[in-house]
């Protein structure tokens, strides 16, 4: 078996942050975190529902499009992903753009559900694979969705983790800051730093991330690779075959 | 029964006036390319264009072609394939004005049209700056227990929906299976243009399975045949998306030049995409 790709860590990262899920959903542009979903329902004790935007097999939503908010604001989501054009300190999240709104310095597609989502699923992952300045900044030029909300906001929901493609953060909506807990291969603490917008605490015993074992990393390979082959051909194209 | 509902698919689209609340799918769901094609060809202008509750190639298209003047949406995007370009550069510029939204948003103002309410209370967006950008949208507290602030939606009373379906009877039923966005756009919207697959000699409302993925003819005010009228999106269930065709548009719409190429072949070609 040939040892993990920085995909496949990124995969099965966000998998182990999916455990004990009864259903996670997975919106748009979204094929590493659907990957993980997949990945996390093989790996799942129980059983354990998937729900892909833009799936025919993955989605058995039967009253359009409104059904997935729906089932959200009734809590029958667990988790979702979100990512973001940029992402602050405070886990506030930009899907809109870069620069002084309307006529941005640089448009992104909108905000999709995630002025909705982020405050009503319990769960929310944050996700981006770059991290630099550019995207991890001290504070976004746009709010698409707030990571925290003041006490009488209805909000079950909230960021628990962010992930990147070069370290793993927790977030502590009391302190309304991240906490790096874990910085993938190759990478220390001092260049996360350097590549960190905004402050952010240290966990007491951080470490590697942990890469997937050889099992792990044949189911990525095989049924996960064919799952999120329906919805994200090209992604699943650029995966290593079993 | 006397065929009223069943026209060409010019004749449809000349069932658009300019300026009109125009209401679309998502690329998930039916989105009728071939209408979206007639609409461009007969240089329609202004369009106040809601996807439901995003877009990608039809919008980016229509934008490009200059027959957008306001785009209300949660999201513009060509997906796997990145942003879409046309789009981009329109807002960036202000060419075309935009009422960005988030999904539910536009699902709930929808369904206060369906209910003939004036608005709708949606859980979150406080905090957002959504809210600073649409004034249209109102804090409001929930009249029964205190100090819970919720948001209300302004209905959305879209003038036409416009979108494809795999079938649709001689009496004007149109099958959307579980596509039920489509109903909800169809009952809030005015009314409704529909381009499908094919027309049956078949009665919708006298087959229970079907009936259940029905749109009764109530809301529709016409109908026009267009085969493979989804292209190049895929119409789930039917048939998959053309991904080459997808690349080709992608790739010449990155470009000003590329775009203005690939709009001269499409009004050259009336009819080689239906």
């Amino acid at each position: 078996m040939s040892p993990a790709a920085p995909t496949e860590l990124l995969i099965a990262t966000i998998a182990r942050l999916l455990q004990g899920v009864g259903h996670v959903a997975v919106g748009a542009s979204s094929p590493i975190p659907g990957a993980a979903a997949f990945l996390a329902q093989v790996l799942a004790p129980e059983a354990m529902r998937v729900t892909v935007l833009g799936s025919q097999r993955n989605n058995d939503f039967t009253d359009g499009g409104r059904e997935l908010f729906d089932c959200a604001a009734q809590g029958r989501i667990d988790a979702f992903f979100l990512g973001g054009g940029q992402i602050d300190g405070e886990a506030n999240v930009n899907l809109v753009g870069l620069g002084a709104y309307p006529n941005l310095d640089l448009r992104l597609p909108g905000s999709f559900g995630s002025a909705y989502l982020y405050f009503l699923v319990p769960r929310v992952i944050l996700f981006r694979e770059e991290h630099s300045p550019r995207v991890l900044v001290p504070k976004v030029d746009f709010i698409s969705a707030p990571g925290v909300s003041a006490p009488e906001i209805y909000r079950p929901g909230g960021p628990q983790a962010l992930v990147t493609g070069r370290a793993l953060f927790n977030f502590d909506k009391a302190k309304r800051r991240f906490t790096l807990i874990s910085v993938h291969p190759g990478e220390t603490v001092e260049r996360i730093k350097a590549a960190t917008g905004f402050a952010f605490d240290l966990a007491d015993d951080i470490g590697e991330t942990l890469a997937p074992d050889d099992a792990t990393l044949a189911l990525i390979r095989g049924p996960v690779r064919d799952a999120i082959a329906e919805v994200y051909p090209r992604f699943a194209a650029n995966l290593i075959p079993n | 029964m006397v065929n009223s509902f069943t026209m060409s698919l010019d004749t449809l689209a000349n069932r658009v006036p300019h300026g009109a609340m125009v209401a679309v799918p998502a690329d998930y769901s039916f989105v009728s390319m071939a209408a979206t094609r007639a609409l461009i060809r007969r240089g329609i202008k202004d369009l106040h264009l809601l996807a439901v509750p995003q877009s990608g190639i039809q919008a980016d298209l229509l934008i490009g072609a200059g027959c957008v003047a306001l785009v209300e949406c949660a999201a513009i995007t060509l997906g796997e394939l990145g942003p879409a370009p046309r789009f981009t550069d329109a807002v960036k510029s202000g060419r075309v004005r935009i009422k960005d939204s988030t999904c539910p948003a536009i699902h709930a103002a929808l369904q206060a049209s369906e209910k003939g309410l004036p608005f709708l209370p949606s859980r979150g967006i406080i905090g957002s700056d959504l809210l600073r950008v649409r004034p249209d949208w109102t804090l409001i507290d929930n009249p029964f227990p205190p100090h819970d602030p919720l948001v209300a939606l302004p209905a959305l009373r879209p003038d036409i929906a416009l979108f494809h379906a795999p079938f649709a009877d001689r009496r004007g039923n149109v099958w959307i299976g579980r596509r039920r966005e489509l109903m909800t756009m169809a009952h809030a919207a005015k009314t409704s243009l529909v381009t499908v697959e094919a027309i049956r000699d078949i009665d919708l409302m006298a087959d229970e399975p079907l009936a259940a993925g029905a749109l009764p003819a109530l809301y529709i005010g016409a109908i026009a045949e267009a085969k493979n009228g989804a292209w190049p999106l895929g119409l789930p269930g039917f048939y998959e998306a053309d991904e080459a065709a997808l690349r080709t548009y992608a790739e010449a719409a990155s470009s000003d030049t590329g775009f203005a190429r690939y709009l001269a072949a499409l009004m050259a070609e009336p009819h080689a995409a239906e």
